[in-house]
């Protein structure tokens, strides 16, 4: 079974008048198909350009990547075919409807005028958006908003989901939700889920294998349980104390909530 | 090309719907040219302007490029809410057309100024314009051409910048010297020889001029082919370029 994602050497810099800055600096990763990846890193590591570049919205300065089965330089299209994708800061407009976000998402990912329209349907009820759909987007809760841009990015039933840090600023009851959506969402669909996150024990609970970015490269990978024997002393130990040994930083915005059991 | 169009035709649709809902932006859009040509155009009555034709036909092309150049010169704001949003973000991850993210965009625009160019000058015929019917509608056409370049260059502008705060003083900084070396409100042939000569590198100047020789029925005089050129030109070069930026920027 081909990898979900494959990326050799993966590179970007940017450059200003002054000076270039290797944001990423050839990182080599796999991501098995069915697998949920948390991608952590402290700010700066290059979590988001690495992730903006396999959703192909940022071209490599070098190094080559697949993604679902497609060349990512050589075919951008036939991966955003393929691929669901959920910004930090979502990507729908306040002043339009769930209904009319939904189906044109579906009419963009070329579904025809009624099949976008069942789609719509379908996935508001997977999602409980059916109350909200004549609402406008910007009447929702961060929660209801948060499935919003779920269901968007299943719309054409991808076989990856790229999920940037999707519970930042949700309360515990909406991240319990979410933690069980994207369980479902691998147990029951097969889907691969490509997860950044800052909070260490969502990677800890939802992940099968986490990669560890620190200053453009890949500083450690692993099992949850693997990445805390073999860097914090014992699988017992919190995932934190292997995430300080590996960056020699703390993750951003551990103290700023309650981890939630799901 | 089949993509390109369905996709063109899912863009627009969404932004017309959205332009439709908010009735308010439509009318206030217009409440500039409609106070010129209230408060200011009977002031103009029985006044030798110079070039063809009476005051109202020298003011309602005038202010229906106002119209155009003001409106397509702002359309970016659109996409610099829309990337706080990560509305544009979102659709760039999706397989739809590039081309059509700003093709799309531009027929709104272009259908927008048609409905309120046309309550333009509906008002002004009731002030006392006359003109053509075909003049009008070719006046309709090159203002159409004028805004859907504007307004490329606008959208291109928008997704290069990161902020209102970037966006906003470039543009106010190029469309004020642009409207008032134009010869909007008062024809250039009015202006002192050094204005004329300066107002002669504005390209704007040969579109309004061209509006005005349709709209008094001047079709062979030479002005009017003069300032569709310009207007096509114009309208080649600023799509090619905002084609260009949608296709890059991101990816």
């Amino acid at each position: 079974m081909p990898a979900a994602i494959h990326t050799a050497g993966l590179t970007r810099a940017f450059h200003t008048t002054s000076r270039t800055v290797e944001a990423v600096r050839g990182i080599d990763l796999t991501v098995e198909q069915g697998e949920i990846l948390g991608f952590l890193g402290p700010n700066g590591a290059g979590k988001t350009t690495t992730l903006r570049m396999l959703t192909t919205l940022l071209p490599p300065t070098s190094g080559t990547a697949t993604v679902a089965g497609h060349d990512l330089i050589a075919d951008p299209t036939g991966v955003r075919r393929r691929i669901g994708y959920v910004a930090q800061s979502g990507g729908v407009d306040p002043t339009v409807s769930v209904r009319e976000e939904l189906t044109t998402q579906g009419r963009l990912y070329r579904l025809g005028r009624s099949e976008a329209a069942r789609r719509t349907t379908e996935l508001a009820e997977e999602l409980d958006l059916v109350a909200l759909l004549d609402r406008p987007c910007g009447a929702l809760s961060g929660g209801q908003r948060r499935r919003l841009d779920i269901a968007m990015a299943l719309t054409h039933e991808p076989v990856l989901l790229f999920l940037d840090e999707p519970t930042t600023g949700l309360d515990p009851g909406s991240r319990a939700d979410l933690w069980q959506l994207v369980g479902r969402l691998r147990d029951e669909r097969g889907m691969t889920v490509f997860l950044t996150t800052h909070y260490l024990d969502e990677a800890d609970a939802l992940a099968d294998r986490l990669v560890i970015l620190d200053d453009g490269r890949v500083v450690a990978q692993g099992t949850p349980t693997e990445l805390k024997q073999r860097h914090a002393g014992s699988a017992d130990a919190g995932l934190q104390d292997a995430f300080i040994a590996l960056t020699g930083r703390r993750a951003e915005r551990e103290a700023e909530h309650t981890p939630v059991a799901v | 090309m089949s993509h390109l169009l369905t996709d063109t035709g899912i863009i627009a649709g969404r932004y017309i719907r959205q332009t439709a809902a908010s009735k308010l932006g439509l009318v206030f859009g217009l409440l500039q040219p409609l106070l010129f040509l209230v408060f200011f155009g009977p002031l103009l009555e029985g006044l030798h302007l110079g070039g063809n034709g009476d005051s109202w036909q020298l003011l309602v092309p005038g202010l229906l490029v106002q119209l155009g150049l003001f409106s397509s010169a702002f359309a970016g704001f659109n996409i610099l809410i829309e990337k706080q949003h990560g509305v544009v973000e979102r659709m760039r991850v999706t397989p739809v057309s590039r081309l059509a993210l700003l093709l799309g965009r531009l027929i709104r625009d272009v259908l927008q100024l048609f409905v309120q160019s046309l309550l333009l000058v509906l008002v002004g015929v009731a002030l006392g314009l006359r003109a053509p019917v075909a003049g009008v509608l070719l006046g309709f056409l090159l203002v159409g051409l004028l805004a859907a370049s504007l307004a490329s260059l606008s959208y291109a502008l928008a997704m290069r910048v990161g902020s209102p705060q970037e966006f906003a003083p470039v543009i106010n900084s190029l469309n004020m010297p642009a409207m008032l070396l134009s010869g909007i409100l008062l024809p250039m042939a009015l202006a002192p020889g050094w204005l004329d000569t300066l107002s002669r590198f504005v390209p704007f100047r040969y579109v309004v001029d061209a509006v005005r020789d349709a709209f008094t029925g001047h079709y062979t005089d030479g002005s009017l082919a003069l300032g569709a050129a310009v207007a096509a030109a114009l309208a080649v070069v600023s799509l090619g370029l905002g084609t260009q930026v949608f296709r890059k920027v991101g990816a």
